[in-house]
């Protein structure tokens, strides 16, 4: 049996009468893309909450790597090893792209106490920062002010900050939306190469984007994951096509 | 626009030529209000660590200046009537060094600002605002009643404190003091902002989930902001006490807090000299204006609706631009 590295059992979440999250059981394997796709309030990025903490859920468990993290804070489980992007960028769009991208490496390499040195004359944080942005292809615009990006290389920052955790596992959610189609191109071409380094968990309505890259993919809608297979069983799925893919598949 | 470093380095340059100058032309009054322009820009600037880097909005800042205040009212006060402020378990005599009593004035309001701070950093928005409004006007209600340091009407000490080797009756030399004092704090302030913990204070403003996402704890950060601030802003207290050598409830009303947020307003939220630029605005302001009319605070309000209204980043926004960003 190989090795899960994240897992949830039975999540369930209801905001008033709508049952946002409904006894969700999914999980994530090593070297693997797991895309969930979904209509529109399906519950996708709720889910994503539950996951990263930021949300707690009515009932269920989250496991990473085997523990038990369903009681841990947010700010633990990235700690822990979670990396996650935010669908609605959360970025200090008064500070530079460098800055926002230390500010990401902060917890997990360095520490923001008890020195008066500049951060970004840190090499072992400037390092780790510079090489995410390259990676993900903004290290000519290292010194701009983020509010200055355009939305797509906002999305880019966004994976960017996620690197810089070193993360055991990444939860992306909606990576490629308005990136048009040379930024997904390329975000498609390095997400490929990152899932051999830890497995993403994505949200995304790029198609085109989903059927390249994902091992595995599930269906979630009303808060139900309703099929989760490869992407020939989902394409092949009537109900997915019914709820979700229409013509697409 | 004229860049933000040459305008520092014009306003440090007016704190060192204007009392040169008072001096040269025996004018001890002036130096006496660059003294108090000076010690406001101090707690002005502890301010602006919560206000500008933080975006904490404290109304109760008047409570660490009144501690401060407090500090060397009291420890005077005991010097002065010879009568130890403890006897029991040990005793603790009163005293007139002001390194001394600079170090329980910071000790002292950094103590109440973790305190203060751990309770309302568990709020945020109006409701902040509001519970550092409230320790204020504790500490303002508690001082009045406080008979054994004179109640409402204050304490008076009528030597002004020492420093080792200097003679602190002077005007000027008491200026240096507070000018130095100004000067290491905005350099503290100033590498606090570009490092790493400036960095997740300042992020920590904008994108608070982000940070915890970071692995960083936001509010430990915040409360750590708040604590520096409130200590910085003690320290300026304890120097107004001496300059006035008096303390008095006044020193916590919630007047003065808002005057010191007045100060970094004026001057520009979150720039290293707003406040500076804010605290001589204002001196200034009040001793021309003030001189011709009772009422000069309107033209004050007048000033600050301008500023509010028109500059993002208050005068220093309006000669320098936006503020320039770290490389
Ligand atoms: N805090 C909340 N309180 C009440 N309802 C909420 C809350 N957050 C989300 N919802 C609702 O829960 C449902 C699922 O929202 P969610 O954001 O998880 O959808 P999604 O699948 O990510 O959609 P999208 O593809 O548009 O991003 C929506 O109907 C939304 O309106
Ligand atoms: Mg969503």
């Amino acid at each position: 049996m190989t090795e899960i590295i994240l897992a949830t059992h039975g999540l369930t979440k209801t905001f008033g009468a709508l049952k946002v999250s409904n006894n969700i059981s999914i999980d994530l394997r090593p070297g693997e893309i797991h895309a969930l796709i979904g209509p529109n309030g399906a519950g996708k990025s709720t889910l994503i909450a539950q996951i990263c903490g930021t949300l707690t859920p009515a009932a269920g468990r989250v496991e990473l790597m085997g523990k038990d993290v369903t009681h841990l804070s947010a700010r633990k489980r990235s700690l822990a090893g979670l990396g996650r992007t935010f669908q609605i960028s959360a970025l200090a769009m008064e500070d530079t792209v460098l800055q926002n991208t230390v500010l990401g490496a902060l917890g997990a390499t360095g520490n923001p106490w008890f020195s008066l040195r500049p951060a970004l004359k840190n090499h072992a944080l400037r390092g780790v920062a510079e090489q995410a942005l390259h990676r993900v292809g903004l290290q000519d615009v290292m010194s701009t002010r983020t509010a200055e990006l355009s939305h797509g290389q906002r999305r880019q920052l966004e994976v960017a900050v996620a690197l810089t955790l070193n993360p055991k596992a990444f939860i992306m959610d909606e990576p490629m939306a308005g990136l048009g189609s040379e930024g997904s191109k390329q975000l498609t071409e390095l997400l490929d190469e990152l899932r051999v380094e830890a497995p993403i968990l994505l949200v995304e309505h790029d198609m085109d984007a989903v059927f390249a890259l994902a091992n595995r993919i599930s269906v979630l809608v009303y808060g139900k994951i309703i099929a989760t297979g490869t992407v020939d069983e989902i394409r092949a799925n009537r109900e997915v096509k019914e709820a979700y893919l229409g013509d697409e598949a | 626009m004229i860049q933000e470093t040459h305008f520092n380095v014009f306003i440090l340059a007016l704190l060192v030529a204007i009392p040169a100058w008072a001096i040269a032309v025996d004018e001890p009054f002036t130096v006496t209000l660059m003294t108090r322009a000076v010690i406001f820009a101090i707690a002005a600037v502890g301010l602006n660590i919560a206000l500008g880097l933080g975006g904490l909005v404290s109304l109760g800042h008047a409570a660490f200046f009144g501690i401060g205040g407090y500090a060397m009212g009291i420890l005077a006060f005991h010097q002065q009537t010879y009568a130890p402020i403890f006897e029991w378990p040990f005793v603790i005599e009163g005293t007139k060094s002001m390194p001394v009593i600079w170090l329980v004035a910071v000790v002292a309001s950094s103590l109440a600002a973790l305190v203060i701070g751990l309770l309302s950093l568990r709020t945020s928005g109006v409701y902040f605002i509001m519970i550092t409004l409230a320790f204020g006007q504790m500490f303002f209600f508690y001082c009045i009643g406080w008979s054994a340091y004179g109640g409402e009407d204050g304490l008076s000490i009528y030597v002004r404190n020492g420093f080792p080797g200097l003679n602190t009756l002077d005007p000027i030399q008491f200026y240096a003091i507070c000018f130095s004092i100004l000067a290491l704090v905005l350099w503290i302030v100033s590498a606090l902002a570009k490092s790493s913990f400036g960095l997740a204070l300042n992020a920590a403003r904008q994108v608070p989930h982000r940070v915890e996402t970071a692995g960083l704890n936001t509010k430990r950060i915040q409360l750590a902001a708040f604590v520096i601030s409130g200590a910085i802003t003690g320290l300026a207290g304890a120097l107004f006490a001496d300059l006035n050598r008096f303390v008095s409830p006044a020193m916590f009303s919630w007047q003065l807090s808002g005057e010191i947020i007045v100060f970094v307003v004026i001057g520009g939220v979150g720039r290293l000299f707003g406040p500076v630029v804010g605290a001589l605005v204002f001196v200034a302001l009040e001793h021309i204006l003030g001189g011709l009319s009772e009422f000069w605070h309107i033209y004050l309000g007048l000033l600050l609706l301008l500023i509010v209204l028109f500059s993002h980043g208050g005068l220093i926004g309006m000669v320098c631009g936006r503020k320039a960003v770290h490389d």
